[in-house]
C-alpha cells in the first residue's frame, strides 16, 4: 500500500525544526523543514517573514509551541491591572517586566532581543537571562499590553502572570552586599599600599618624617569599613548577645572592634602603626565568603504560595456582559466564567456547564473529578473541559485552600531554630578565646604590667576567626553550585547542614515517586489477535484524547493498516473500521459492557465487532530507580510514602518498597504537616520529598523539604530545595554528599585552629608585630578557601 | 611642600574615581544579571548575515 509506506518513513523519529519534539500525527512539511504541529510552522513562517530564521543557527531547535489562549488575557485590558503591571506608564510609553519560563539558551535572548523586528511600536526589549525575565518598552498607544502579551504567546513566548506579579512592577533589587564588598575591597587594597613602608623599615629618615600622614590615610579609609562594611557582623553580635547565643559574629565582631580601638590609640600616641591592613582585609575576606555564599538562582523561587500559582484576574459575568476583575475584587454571589484550564480562585458553586476539575494541586488525586451543577467547588482546581460559570460563595484569602497558609508554620523561618556548625563551635571558641586572654593578661601584669593590655587585645586580634568563619560559606556555597549543575537546587547553603542531619524520610506519593510523564498500562481479558492489534493501533492513532493518545504511545507500533471509517463520540470513545473487522475503544457504556464494576483505576474498554475483549487499566508509572534508592536509604533512615490518593496502588508498592516503609493513604494536606509535626515532636529529623500544593505544608514544617519537578520552570511549592526528575534515583548520593561537606567543614576548623595556635603564640609572648598579623590572616583564610573549595570539588566529581 | 603629597594627592584621586566608577555601575544594575551581557555581545552581526542566505534559500527553492 503506498499510502502506508509514506505514512511509515514519516513515523522514523522526524524531530520539529522549530521545537525539537518528534513530529507524529501532524507532521508538516514546510520550506523543506519538518515541524510537528501548525503552530510550529506558524513561528518559523513568521520568522522568516522578517528576516529572523537566523533564530535557529544559534541554537538548534529552540523554540516552544504556542498555545490556544483565546481570551486568556482580556484582563491585560483592564486599566487598574496594567497600572499594577507596568512599573512606568505615562500615557504614550509603558514598561513591563514579564517572566517568561521559555527563556532557555541564546537563541531566546536573540530573538526577544529583536522584538521591534516584528513590531516596531516595541522601543526596547532587554531579557534577562538569569531571572528568565523580558523588560519591554513601548508605545502604548500603538500598541497595548495584551498586544503584546499576545505577539509574544504567537512566538511560543507566552509570559507566565500571577497574582504574585500584583505589586511587583516597582520592586527595588537589593544591591547592599555588593556595595559593601566594594568599599572594603578598595580600602583594603588602598592600606595594603600605604603600610608597606614601614612593614620592613625602621627609623629610617624619610619614613619617620611622613609616617603619620599614611596612618593617618590609613585611617581615613579604615573608618567607611568599620561603620559601613563590618555593619552586618556588629548587629549579628548585639542580636547574638541579645538572645544569649554565643554565634561566630560575637569573635568577629569583637576582633574588628579591638583592631580599630587598638590601632587607633597606637597612632594617637605614636605607639605604632596600627593593624588597619589586617581589619581591612579580615572585613574583605569575610564579606567575599558571604558574596560566594550567597548568590543563588534567580529563576527559581523557593517562596512561593497560592500566589503564584492563582491567575490576576477572572471573568465575571454581569448582565450578560463579560468583564475581566481582579482576583482581589471577587465579592460573594459573584458570578464567575471559568474557561478551559483556567483555575478557580474561589469557593463557588457550580451553575452551569460541563465541569471535569482537576484538583491535583490541592489533593494530589491525580484523577480529574466531575460535577454537576449545584455542586461545590473548590479553589485551586483546575477546569479541564470546556467553560463552565459559577457562583463566588467568599473572597480569595477566606476560600478552603488558601486557609492552608494561615497555618503559623509559614510565617516561621527555618534558620532561626537551627544552629549550624560554625555557631556550635563559635560558642567554645569565644569562651576559650576569653580565658586564654584574660590568662596571659594576668600572667603579664604580674611580670611587666606595662605589656598587659598589649598581650590582651593581641589575643583577641589574632583570635579573630576569619578562617573559621570562611570555611563553612566556601565549602557549602561551592558545593551548592556544583548541585545546581547536577539540577539539585538549594535555597540557601544552610539546607546542606540540614539535610546532613536527616534521620527520616517521607515521600508523597502521585508526582513525587510517580512520574506524571509516563504511564503504564495493563491488558485484561481475551487476547487480541495482530490483526485486531493493527486495527487498534490504528484507530487510535487517529484520536486526540489524551488517554488514547498516552495508550497509543504505550503500545507497541504495528503495521498501519487504513481505515474504512472513523468516529469518535465526545466523553464516550472512538469507532473505527477497516475491511469487515470494527473495534470500539472507550468508556465501559460505549463499547456494550452492561454492568460497570467500581473501578479505583482509569481504564479503556475494548470490544470488537461488537464483541467484548477486555480492557487497558493505567497505572502510575514509578520513577526509575524507586526500589533501589529505597533499598539504600533504608540502610540509614526511617522511609514512609504519604499519600492524598486512595490505596489502589497498595499491593503494588508493598512488591517495590523495602518492608519496613510505613505506606499511609488518604492524608489530607494538613494530615500530612501533622504527620511530620508528630515525629519531629519525638526527636526526628525529617525531609520531606513532594511535589505539589497540597504538600506545601507538610515542606514547610519538615526540616528540609525538597520539591521534585519534571520541569523546573513550572512552578514548585514553597520549599528548602528543588530537584529536577531526572535525578531522582541520585538522591542518597546528594544527602551523602551533604555529610561529607560537613566533615570537610571540620577539617578546615582543624587547619584554622593550627594557625590559630601559631598567632597565640606570638600574641601570648607579647611580640605580635603588625607585619606577621598582615602576613598570618591572609594566609590562613587563602589556604582554607583553597582546601574547601579543592575538597569539594573532588567530591563533587564524585556525584552523577 | 615636597612631592610625596603631590603624588598621595594624585594616588588618591585617582583611586577614588575609580570607586565612583565602581559604585555608578553597580547603581545602573550592571551587576544584577552577570550572564546576558556575554552572549549579547556576540549578536549585532546576526541581522546582516541571514539576508544574503535568505535570497540564496529563496533561489534554490524557485
Amino acid at each position: 500500500m503506498p499510502l502506508g509506506i509514506y505514512e511509515q518513513i514519516i513515523m522514523k523519529q522526524t524531530t520539529c525544526f522549530h521545537c525539537g519534539d518528534s513530529c507524529t500525527t501532524d507532521h508538516i512539511i514546510f520550506d523543506n523543514k519538518d515541524f510537528c504541529c501548525h503552530g510550529c510552522k506558524t513561528v518559523y513562517d513568521i520568522f522568516s517573514e522578517n528576516d529572523l530564521t537566523c533564530y535557529y543557527d544559534l541554537q538548534q531547535s529552540p523554540g516552544a509551541t504556542p498555545k490556544d489562549i483565546q481570551g486568556k488575557y482580556d484582563f491585560l485590558t483592564n486599566e487598574n491591572i496594567i497600572e499594577k503591571l507596568t512599573e512606568f506608564n505615562d500615557g504614550n510609553n509603558q514598561i513591563v517586566t514579564l517572566t517568561i519560563p521559555h527563556i532557555h539558551c541564546s537563541s531566546c535572548i536573540w530573538i526577544l532581543e529583536n522584538l521591534n523586528k516584528l513590531n516596531p511600536n516595541i522601543t526596547a526589549s532587554q531579557v534577562n537571562f538569569g531571572k528568565k525575565t523580558l523588560r519591554v518598552t513601548y508605545k502604548s498607544k500603538e500598541i497595548s499590553l495584551k498586544e503584546l502579551v499576545l505577539l509574544l504567546n504567537r512566538i511560543g513566548y507566552e509570559p507566565y502572570i500571577s497574582l504574585e506579579d500584583f505589586n511587583t512592577g516597582k520592586n527595588k533589587v537589593n544591591r547592599r552586599l555588593i556595595y559593601k564588598l566594594g568599599v572594603s575591597g578598595f580600602a583594603f587594597g588602598n592600606v595594603m599600599f600605604l603600610s608597606f613602608p614601614e612593614y620592613f623599615e625602621v627609623e629610617e629618615f624619610w619614613l619617620d618624617q611622613y609616617k603619620n600622614v599614611f596612618r593617618w590615610l590609613m585611617f581615613a579609609f579604615s573608618l567607611p569599613v568599620v561603620f559601613y562594611a563590618a555593619q552586618d557582623y556588629f548587629i549579628s553580635a548585639y542580636k547574638g548577645l541579645k538572645s544569649k547565643l554565643l554565634n561566630i559574629d560575637i569573635p568577629i565582631a569583637l576582633g574588628i572592634l579591638v583592631l580599630f580601638i587598638r590601632s587607633t590609640i597606637e597612632i594617637v600616641f605614636d605607639l605604632g602603626t596600627g593593624f588597619f591592613d589586617s581589619l581591612t582585609g579580615l572585613v574583605f575576606f569575610l564579606l567575599l565568603g558571604k558574596f560566594f555564599q550567597q548568590r543563588t538562582y534567580n529563576f527559581l523561587s523557593f517562596e512561593r504560595d497560592y500566589k503564584s500559582y492563582f491567575p490576576i484576574a477572572v471573568t465575571k459575568i454581569d448582565y450578560n456582559k463579560e468583564i475581566p476583575i481582579q482576583v482581589y475584587d471577587i465579592k460573594k454571589g459573584d458570578r464567575l466564567l471559568i474557561r478551559n484550564e483556567e483555575l478557580i480562585p474561589v469557593d463557588g458553586i457550580l451553575i452551569n456547564g460541563n465541569a471535569n476539575i482537576d484538583y491535583s494541586f490541592v489533593t494530589g488525586e491525580s484523577e480529574a473529578i466531575k460535577k454537576t451543577s449545584g455542586d461545590k467547588l473548590f479553589a485551586g482546581g483546575k477546569q479541564t473541559a470546556g467553560s463552565i460559570e459559577m457562583e463566588a460563595l467568599n473572597a480569595v484569602e477566606q476560600s478552603y485552600l488558601t486557609q492552608l497558609w494561615s497555618n503559623d508554620i509559614f510565617n516561621k523561618n527555618k534558620e532561626d531554630g537551627f544552629t549550624s556548625l560554625t555557631n556550635a563551635i563559635s560558642k567554645r571558641f569565644t569562651v576559650a578565646v576569653l580565658s586564654i586572654a584574660t590568662l596571659a593578661t594576668a600572667y603579664w601584669l604580674v611580670v611587666d604590667a606595662s605589656k598587659a593590655i598589649n598581650v590582651f587585645t593581641a589575643v583577641l586580634i589574632i583570635a579573630c576567626p576569619c578562617a573559621i568563619a570562611l570555611s563553612a560559606p566556601f565549602t557549602l556555597g561551592n558545593l551548592l553550585r556544583i548541585f545546581g549543575k547536577l539540577k539539585f537546587y538549594l535555597k540557601n547553603a544552610s539546607v546542606i547542614e540540614q539535610l546532613a542531619k536527616i534521620d527520616t524520610i517521607i515521600f508523597d506519593k502521585t508526582g513525587t515517586i510517580t512520574s506524571n510523564k509516563e504511564s503504564k498500562a495493563a491488558y485484561i481479558g481475551e487476547t487480541l489477535s495482530t490483526e485486531e492489534e493493527a486495527l487498534l493501533t490504528s484507530t487510535l492513532r487517529h484520536s486526540n484524547h489524551p488517554l488514547s493518545r498516552s495508550l497509543y504511545d504505550i503500545l507497541q507500533k504495528n503495521d498501519i493498516v487504513s481505515l474504512n471509517h472513523f468516529e469518535e463520540h465526545l466523553g464516550q470513545g472512538i469507532y473505527g473500521t477497516s475491511n469487515s473487522n470494527s473495534i470500539k475503544i472507550g468508556s465501559a457504556n460505549y463499547v456494550g459492557k452492561s454492568q460497570q464494576d467500581t473501578e479505583l483505576h482509569t481504564a479503556v474498554h475494548i470490544s470488537t465487532n461488537n464483541a467484548y475483549k477486555g480492557k487497558f487499566t493505567f497505572y502510575n508509572s514509578y520513577r526509575k530507580g524507586l526500589s533501589k534508592l529505597f533499598k539504600t536509604l533504608k540502610k540509614d533512615f526511617d522511609l514512609a510514602i504519604l499519600s492524598g490518593d486512595n490505596d489502589s496502588e497498595l499491593e503494588n508498592l508493598k512488591k517495590l518498597l523495602p518492608s519496613k516503609t510505613k505506606l499511609i493513604f488518604n492524608q489530607k494536606p494538613n494530615d500530612k504537616l501533622e504527620y511530620i509535626k508528630h515525629h519531629q515532636n519525638n526527636g526526628a529529623n525529617v525531609l520531606m520529598v513532594g511535589d505539589g500544593l497540597n504538600d506545601a505544608g507538610a515542606l514547610a514544617q519538615s526540616d528540609v523539604g525538597i520539591a521534585i519537578s519534571e520541569n523546573i520552570n513550572v512552578f514548585s511549592p514553597a520549599c528548602d530545595a528543588i530537584l529536577d526528575a531526572s535525578k531522582f534515583d541520585q538522591l542518597h548520593n546528594y544527602i551523602k554528599a551533604s555529610k561529607t561537606a560537613i566533615k570537610i567543614i571540620k577539617w578546615s576548623f582543624v587547619c584554622s585552629f593550627i594557625y590559630n595556635v601559631i598567632g597565640l603564640y606570638f600574641a601570648i609572648t607579647g611580640q605580635l608585630m603588625p607585619v606577621i598579623a598582615a602576613i598570618l590572616m591572609p594566609l590562613s583564610s587563602i589556604s582554607i578557601v583553597i582546601f574547601t573549595t579543592i575538597a569539594t570539588n573532588v567530591l563533587g566529581r564524585r556525584l552523577k | 611642600m615636597s612631592v610625596i603629597y603631590v603624588l598621595l594627592t594624585i594616588s588618591i584621586i585617582i583611586a577614588v574615581l575609580f570607586f565612583i566608577a565602581f559604585i555608578k555601575a553597580v547603581k545602573s544594575g550592571q551587576y544584577d544579571d552577570d550572564y546576558t551581557p556575554s552572549v549579547r555581545i556576540l549578536f549585532e552581526d546576526e541581522l546582516v548575515k541571514t539576508k544574503p542566505n535568505k535570497t540564496i534559500k529563496k533561489q534554490k527553492s524557485n
